[in-house]
């Protein structure tokens, strides 16, 4: 969980400081030859095409972190929080403000199941597979699922409408199997029901 | 000194508190076989995800076997680093891993020097019990390196060299289980990554998982084509390093034979890049010459500190992370295509021969290079200045399947004209040695005094970064000295905030330049053969009469002839270049 609030404003400057904190040498007390300084000062490149108030939203969860390497599952997370899923190109904002390679963001984001690429649908249905559920034959609740929307699990349907995800035990083990729409709580849901639960969201 | 004391097989080994069990056993000469640890002591590299488990031993007392490779020394321990458990626990392990790699080492590219390979016959794997799905991925060729993921066992030295040594950024694991891989981001190809083709993924992968494209059938088509002359350029860093493919001491320097078996293969005009390195140093010295003097001027817009630009691998990292330092590079090519310019033109009028059919091979010690030749600005109508660049392990391989007996050869002689070079242009493959040829012959250039003493020994060791204080008659000079991208990336870091101290730097991409490059023999982690391979550089270079570039009698016969003088119309059409910004961004303002 995010523990740390956003509003702890530490407003860290992206290049500059981690620049000046590499520099492990000294050389004698000659004066700089040439500056090149100035004319990045106050720019940042970044590989992407991405709105201005979307990057400033991300570099605002990285500034929470003290843009620190260290904290990329926090940030990962507190961005998915916010966007919804992690498309490569705030993959690559987040490599940029952490000074990680997008490579290494990746890495981590295609580690951990629950980050996503793949934006959820306006309704993400999720089946419950833990033990009650799964001996009362989730499975099948979730083949017929996958059959009617046409896609399989952590996709989202075409349309936008219906993500399909599994999860282990929401905590209501009595009315095994369990679904969730939204934040809405199907109980005994058989594989002949799955078509009235979808016709409900016909209209929606 | 703290030290702990503990048992291994028996014999007693006192080493310092924090030592692995791995380095304690090997102090005794105890070998403790491992397959994902890689180390290179000098160099400050090693690679410990104590993942493989080959390295596991038993310590008395703890329940289950221990990864030495991971575990701290305790003083008393008892460990037994070969007994039955620990053989079952090898060899489950290494039939595990193999239970997931395709069976075909017989056309593996790899075969004979794959790790993993050499495991299963030291420990006598003779069938694979686990039967099941094996995880399959498409392979991706880009113009230096081939990834086939099928062969990766997961061990992560590439992921280590690439970021952390490199600070490249282009591999890192992804996925996860039975699925994970070593990929650039999204898994894109390597081509579209920010890769250096720098090869030090290459020549630490333990299996056949990444390799180098290779040219050599194209070679043996061009060699067989009655309409083509085809010529060859040899870097400095091969000739300390062939011979090591020949059972040779590394070190050995194996000039001469390298050239007779060149002609053996059947090459017109076996020529020298180091005489292009001499090129390089007379246009790249007289660049820095002519910045120094016009920053002495006065002149605000000169751009100091002067980088060296014959690292393929360098310059493709300053490409993707550097885009705002483009200017700062000397804009001289680098002496491979030096050469092929000069080839093409110079000598191809010398024979009279259309550029179309010469072929213009060279042996590289490097990986990048194969990129480099394949790059628009160095082609002429479509027509490559170098037509095609080997490694030194290609070579090698090449001149084996030639049925020449390598050990038995004379001593030959390079050809004339490009072959002749001085020992300013052999030290180009040591770390250090470009800007020490540079610093011969400025020094003369700037101050008309003859140079007493030609070795600059300030400039040379294998620290990661160096810096010394030339004294130019007066002028003191700072140099930087860089190898590794990640030292690279400090010093340009300074540079583009404005604290950059240095006149000059020389940056290459490899631990140890280019006699550590990704397409030498493998060192399997021995740093000592990098060490040894600069000495035989350093020694080649000694033993020369001529060992600045500037003195060079084909060099200056080149000027007199075709080029004029240095930096001169002629020469800034064909032997310098320009820089593009490939990181592929877009700036953004932050206030």
């Amino acid at each position: 969980m995010i523990t740390r609030s956003l509003t702890d404003d530490k407003s860290i400057k992206t290049d500059e400081p981690k620049i000046a904190k590499e520099i492990i040498h000294e050389m004698d007390k000659t004066p700089t030859l040439y500056s090149y300084a100035a004319a990045e000062k106050g720019k940042v490149k970044v590989k992407i095409k991405l709105s201005d108030d979307k990057i400033e939203k991300i570099k605002e969860i990285c500034a929470a972190f003290n843009n620190d390497a260290g904290e990329l599952i926090n940030v990962l997370h507190q961005t998915q929080h916010t966007f919804g899923y992690l498309p490569a190109e705030v993959q690559e904002v987040i490599a940029h403000f952490l000074n990680v390679s997008t490579a290494h963001v990746y890495g981590v984001v295609t580690f951990y199941s629950y980050f996503t690429m793949i934006p959820k649908g306006r309704f993400p249905i999720s089946i419950c597979t833990g033990t009650a559920c799964y001996v009362r034959g989730a499975e099948k609740v979730l083949d017929e699922f996958k059959k009617q929307l046409g896609i399989s699990v952590g996709q989202t349907t075409e349309d936008g409408k219906f993500s399909l995800s599994c999860l282990r035990c929401v905590g209501a083990c009595g009315l095994a199997p369990v679904i969730l729409v939204g934040e809405k709580v199907y109980g005994r849901v058989a594989p002949d029901g799955v078509k009235a639960i979808l016709d409900a969201y016909k209209d929606k | 000194m703290q030290t702990v004391k503990l048992t291994i097989d028996n014999k007693t080994v006192e080493v310092e508190k924090g030592t692995t069990i791995l380095k304690a056993a090997r102090k005794i000469g105890i070998d403790i076989p491992t397959l994902c640890h890689f180390e290179m002591c000098d160099m400050n590299i090693e690679n410990k995800p104590g993942g493989c488990r080959i390295c596991v031993v038993e310590v008395a007392g703890r329940k289950n076997l221990a990864p030495a490779c991971a575990t701290e020394a305790q003083d008393g321990m008892v460990i037994n680093s070969h007994n039955i458990r620990v053989l079952n626990a090898r060899r489950t392990v290494l039939k595990l891993l193999i239970s997931d790699h395709p069976f075909d080492c017989l056309v593996c590219s790899k075969s004979g020097n794959c790790e993993l390979q050499s495991l299963a016959t030291k420990f006598g794997i003779r069938e694979i019990p686990y039967q099941g799905e094996k995880s399959t991925y498409r392979k991706d060729t880009s113009p230096s390196i081939i990834r086939d993921v099928d062969k990766c066992i997961m061990c992560r030295r590439c992921e280590m060299m690439c970021n952390e040594v490199q600070t490249v950024g282009a591999l890192s694991a992804v996925n996860r289980g039975f699925k994970s891989v070593v990929a650039p981001a999204f898994e894109m190809d390597l081509e579209k990554s920010p890769c250096t083709y720098c090869g030090q993924c290459v020549s630490v992968c333990p299996t056949g998982a990444l390799t180098e494209v290779d040219h050599s059938n194209d070679i043996l088509r061009a060699l067989s084509d009655r309409t083509k002359t085809v010529i060859v350029q040899t870097a400095p860093a091969v000739r300390a390093a062939l011979g090591e493919e020949f059972g040779l001491e590394p070190g050995t320097s194996v000039t001469g034979k390298m050239v007779a078996a060149l002609r053996r293969l059947g090459f017109k005009f076996v020529f020298d890049t180091d005489f292009a390195a001499d090129l390089t140093i007379m246009e790249e010295g007289t660049e820095l010459l002519d910045r120094l003097g016009r920053y002495l001027k006065g002149e605000e817009d000169v751009k100091l500190p002067m980088l060296t630009s014959c690292c393929p691998g360098w310059v493709n990292f300053f490409e993707h992370n550097f885009p705002d330092l483009l200017d700062i590079p000397s804009t001289a090519k680098s002496p491979q295509q030096m050469f092929g310019a000069i080839a093409k033109t110079y000598f191809a009028d010398k024979i009279g021969v259309d550029r179309k059919n010469l072929v213009v091979v060279s042996i590289m010690p490097c990986l990048a290079k194969k990129y480099e030749c394949q790059r628009d600005e160095f082609k002429v109508n479509g027509n490559p200045d170098v037509d095609f660049s080997i490694s030194t392990r290609e070579l090698a391989a090449f001149i084996k399947q030639a049925n020449i007996d390598f050990m038995d050869l004379p001593d030959e002689e390079f050809d004339n004209p490009l072959g002749e070079s001085t020992g300013a242009g052999v030290i180009f493959g040591n770390t250090g040695g470009v800007i020490e040829a540079a610093c011969r012959t400025a020094y003369e250039l700037h101050t008309g005094k003859t140079l007493e003493k030609v070795e600059f020994n300030a400039l040379r060791g294998m620290e990661g970064i160096r810096s010394a204080t030339i004294d130019f008659d007066g002028l003191p000079l700072n140099i930087g000295i860089a190898h590794g991208l990640a030292n690279a990336r400090k010093l340009l870091n300074e540079v583009r905030a404005g604290r950059s101290k240095y006149h000059a730097i020389e940056i290459m991409a490899c631990p140890g330049g280019c006699i550590g490059g990704g397409g030498q023999p493998y060192h399997f982690g021995n740093s000592e053969i990098l060490l040894k391979r600069a000495a035989s550089l350093y020694n080649e270079d000694d033993c020369k009469t001529i060992r600045k570039s500037h003195e060079n009698p084909h060099i200056m016969r080149l000027y007199d002839e075709f080029l004029g003088k240095p930096l001169s119309h002629k020469s800034h059409e064909l032997l310098h270049t320009t820089y593009f910004d490939k990181s592929d961004e877009v700036a953004i303002n932050h206030d």
